[in-house]
């Protein structure tokens, strides 16, 4: 990493402390981020100290209902999935993903898509994307009344195939019938990239990979691509190294982040990609879903820790995070499972003043 | 924002946090065993091992309030140090320290409060009594030719108070370093700080304390203490305390976590290349060895991740 930010942002090293070394930006000491040198190489120059370029405004994209409950290893009843998603409808959440409409035999957990989609209340300000692996999942998914789907591609060819039985490329075919279908009856389709910061299968994956399909879908039509560290095993060094690379192809504000904690590095991660510019972060409420690829462990960021974070810096979501714990507590309550919030845990049992 | 030091000196705390709360001591006492001496020496011996150059290893307080310390002197004589390595003690007051220095310790540490409630209800005094204490030993430390660290708890925030000012913690990190403590570790001992009031706590403190004699001891019981450290190593720290296996949960929310886990924060810095000359999967295995003799699960994400993963090893 030295020698890489010596060659990208013109650092000199510093003196050895403490038997390391330690890169100091001149002539802001410490106080100014070296990403932003990579953009914006005259600022090393620069004698301002700017801090943070956070955006003001965060849009969370909770998964719960669908990535969530799609990995538990119970089949959740459907009346109990439908008074989930109208519990998180009532929490300021913009956007809830409710449900897939996938064939029963491959996602049993998502059989009661229709009855799921039919059956909830849905809000005003409140979108409700469903996933639509082809076209005939897109046609059932109008038929109950979809307003917004989403398609799921991935950067690694392995995984593709293991997870969808087709190639990328194939599964770009599918996607472009369903983009197509979609723009005929003017839904928004937002799209997927998994394994963006690495594959259970193949291991590493190249940012050229993950930016080449992120553009193909977003040049395809979709509006909003969400890049997806679909293992956990991402840290700010490599989400910085791949969004860099996407944010080439596809504009910054059609990028979302999608990160799994299995190796706890969700928060962080998602840190680096705010101040990267990214504002918009895919969560699920409690943290629902584990990692198939690392049994017993977790996989999406529970909401309620994204939105803590979020609001403990200032920056505005809409969202009601004492609302998000409480259907989180209903949730897992239903699924006889502790939480994953570690906010929610320490909400509940916490006897210290709650004003903080 | 700020630079992010390519090697971040990591410091192991482990049982520090039963000397801080007088709650935990009471259930330890209540519900818990008390950690056998064998055990806890094997798991120093083990974490000497890993490349870890500070481990801090027990705290020399009266055993009558708390009495999981009853064997420092013990613990201290029984492990094998390795040369490079620290392993630094808790030394609340005079007594404690010249009972450390007779059990062999060569460098010691005090813990101030930034919050004059917690001061009073964990060791029965105000900030400023607590100073006069810390300056007696942190004087005849010098004597000794003997480093002395020092601890700020409720940097971001205190269980009694809540909010506590920058300026707070501040004023009291400049008194212990001025006192004389090479180095100030700013705890938030609930967890509560967020990478907004890690910024603004550290932006302040910078200002009394040179960047290089800050560390930070982030608790993740609210799941904030990577992006906090994050945070702290943008703006220039690079000594971060953590706690093998995420030992020690929090006795202001009980049953939730404590310490951030040592395997967690290692993953993240070698992740994005910065050196720590430590080797997690040693780490894992004394996380491992622990949680065993305590009958408990681990704390580390990671921890739990690797010993079930079914993916490549290799990433």
């Amino acid at each position: 990493m030295v020698v890489k930010a010596q060659l990208y942002c013109y650092i000199l090293r510093c003196q050895n402390y403490r038997g390391g070394h330690q890169i100091v930006l001149c002539p802001v000491e410490r106080c100014f981020s070296f990403y932003i040198f990579i953009y914006f190489p005259h600022l090393i120059f620069s004698q301002t100290i700017t801090g943070h370029a956070y955006p003001e405004f965060v849009k969370i994209v909770e998964v719960g209902p669908r990535d969530g409950l799609q990995n538990e290893k119970e089949i959740v009843p459907t009346g109990v999935k439908i008074q989930l998603i109208d519990m998180l409808s009532g929490t300021g959440l913009s956007v809830i993903e409710v449900t897939s409409f996938v064939s029963s035999k491959w996602v049993p957990q998502m059989a009661d898509h229709t009855d799921v989609l039919r059956g909830i209340q849905k809000a005003s300000n409140v979108q409700y994307p469903v996933l639509t692996p082809n076209l005939q999942g897109f046609q059932d998914a109008v038929a109950a009344g979809a307003t917004e789907v989403a398609v799921f591609g991935s950067a690694s060819e392995t995984f593709s195939k293991k997870n969808i039985n087709c190639s990328v490329d194939e599964s770009m075919l599918r996607f472009e019938e369903v983009i197509n279908a979609a723009k005929k009856r003017q839904i928004p389709v937002r799209g997927y990239v998994s394994c963006a910061l690495g594959c259970p299968h193949e291991g590493h994956i190249e940012p050229s990979k993950v930016a080449e399909v992120a553009k193909r879908l977003y040049e395809m039509g979709c509006y909003e691509i969400s890049l997806g560290d679909t293992i956990g095993i991402g840290t700010p060094g490599s989400m910085l190294k791949m969004l860099q690379r996407v944010m080439k192809d596809v504009p910054i504000n059609a990028l979302a982040v999608h990160c799994h904690d299995t190796y706890g590095q969700a928060l962080p991660n998602i840190l680096t990609a705010l101040q990267m510019g990214v504002s918009v972060v895919d969560s699920a409420v409690a943290g629902l879903g584990g990692c198939p690829y690392a049994q017993g462990s977790s996989g999406n960021v529970s909401t309620e820790d994204v939105l803590y974070m979020l609001h403990g810096m200032g920056i505005e979501t809409g969202v009601n995070i004492a609302k998000v714990i409480e259907a989180g507590s209903f949730i897992c309550s239903a699924l006889s499972r502790k939480t994953n919030s570690k906010v929610a845990q320490a909400r509940s049992t916490a006897c210290c003043d709650e004003s903080l």
